[in-house]
């Protein structure tokens, strides 16, 4: 294996392009180095991208942010302003891992490393953010639901570098929320997950809602009908209740050690009807209501 | 392939030394530079053991490159004693008897420590989801997390 630090997202694409073999990207690393030393991957060449400052900034510009693919959890919570805006995003990706993990973890690892159980992902896509990615051919954009195709799989071109994730501005009364099911209260992977993002009129009536479940397919997968139950309601129980059969009727889980398929289809039904109800909650009260 | 050259600080000495490219930054402390305080439990960021500060983050040393420490500055557990005289956080963890084996210790002090610096007033609650990726096999957690508290108070110049 080599190792190889890239300046610039170019050279990082010209290097993972020009590898005969195996290539891969090392931003925190959480992923990968335990692929490695366990043996299920062996990469030929690793470029580390953390040296990039595109990769490595969190900006802000007309009320929309762009977050550095391999900015770390712990550098996303201590952002002055990003987790006001985007609450569900932040609290995604500080879910992650431990306290050490965060200093390392980022998103962009996590959207690449396309666990279906990944936490920060839900969150992105009921954003609606989208990814600024560079390789060997040019720039292009992709929707962050574009990104995972498959446990452990991703859209990824050979030579491609995720570079950033975009969120745009938001309307006034806007919020989101991810909550995920672990049997313990910390350092577990989520056996469910669900993010809900949510925009109000002045009378608290929802006018957009987004709702996307993680750990119940093989990929994070958004559920239309559940949005659709929220649009036009004040987030009452009937609309609560009718995100919950939306949710639970839209998975297609597995079992596993951690989780049944049936239970995993009824809990991913409470977690969506608990993160819409904390985001009406965040939203409203932004709203000066 | 030859080996790499990592110029580095290490406890506040600048140090140099050769590494293999999928070496970790725990091994090239323990085989190479004989800091042997940083344990490996698990290798694979679990267990805390070999928990660090690369510059001033808490991280596993285990889950990186010793390619990566290139011009960081690096924090071990053997930089947290002064001399002959224990950091807080050690003195309390050998008052209340917050060990049995050893083996998560210096894991423990570094992260506990890192808590401290960051939030010298921290409620149980706080120190249990900071030291959530440190596990001990031996005492439980109350022990540790009366120690921390204690050293927190230490730290704040109250008697405890």
């Amino acid at each position: 294996m080599r190792y190889e630090v890239a300046d610039t997202v170019e050279s990082a694409a010209s290097l993972l392009a020009g590898e005969a073999g195996q290539s891969y990207v090392l931003a925190g690393g959480t992923d990968l180095l335990v692929q490695l030393r366990a043996g299920l991957v062996q990469p030929d060449l690793v470029v580390d991208v953390k040296r990039i400052d595109e990769l490595r900034t969190i900006s802000e510009a007309d009320g929309g942010y762009t977050v550095g693919a391999a900015v770390a959890g712990a550098e996303l919570g201590e952002h002055a302003s990003i987790g006001n805006v985007w609450p569900g995003v932040v609290e995604g990706a500080e879910l992650i891992g431990s306290t050490q993990v965060q200093g390392r973890a980022s998103m962009g690892g996590n959207l690449c490393n396309a666990s279906p159980a990944a936490d920060s992902v839900p969150a992105l896509i009921a954003a609606g953010a989208t990814c600024t990615i560079v390789g060997p051919n040019g720039k292009r954009e992709a929707a962050v639901a574009d990104i995972p195709t498959g446990p452990g799989q991703n859209s990824l071109e050979k030579g491609e570098v995720l570079v950033s994730l975009h969120f745009p501005a938001r309307p006034a009364n806007s919020s989101d929320a991810y909550l995920r099911m672990i049997p313990r209260t910390e350092m577990d992977i989520a056996i469910v997950g669900a993010a809900v993002n949510l925009t109000l009129d002045d009378d608290g009536t929802c006018t957009a809602a987004t709702v996307v479940l993680g750990a119940v397919a093989p990929t994070a997968i958004e559920v239309p009908e559940a949005g659709a139950a929220l649009v036009g309601t004040k987030v009452d129980d009937a609309a609560l209740e009718a995100v919950s059969a939306a949710a639970s009727a839209a998975a297609r889980p597995i079992s596993d050690k951690r989780g049944t398929a049936e239970y995993r289809t009824k809990v991913v039904g409470v977690m969506a009807k608990r993160a819409a109800k904390i985001a009406y909650d965040r939203a409203a009260n932004k709203g000066g209501k | 392939m030859s080996k790499i050259h990592v110029t580095t600080t290490v406890n506040g000495d600048p140090t140099e030394f050769l590494c293999e490219p999928q070496e970790t930054l725990l091994d090239v402390l323990r085989d190479e530079l004989q800091l042997t305080g940083s344990k490996e439990g698990c290798a694979s960021g679990d267990c805390g053991a070999c928990s660090i500060e690369l510059d001033g983050r808490l991280v596993c040393s285990c889950l990186v490159l010793g390619a990566e420490a290139d011009g960081r500055e690096i924090e071990t557990v053997e930089s947290i004693a002064d001399g002959e005289k224990l950091h807080p956080v050690q003195a309390q963890i050998l008052e209340h008897g917050a060990l049995q084996c050893g083996f998560c210790t210096p894991g423990i002090i570094v992260a506990a420590k890192a808590l401290l610096d960051r939030n010298p007033d921290p409620t149980d609650t706080e120190i249990r989801y900071w030291l959530a990726g440190n596990l001990c096999r031996c005492t439980g957690y109350d022990k540790i997390i009366n120690a921390v508290q204690d050293a927190a108070a230490d730290l704040r110049g109250e008697a405890s």
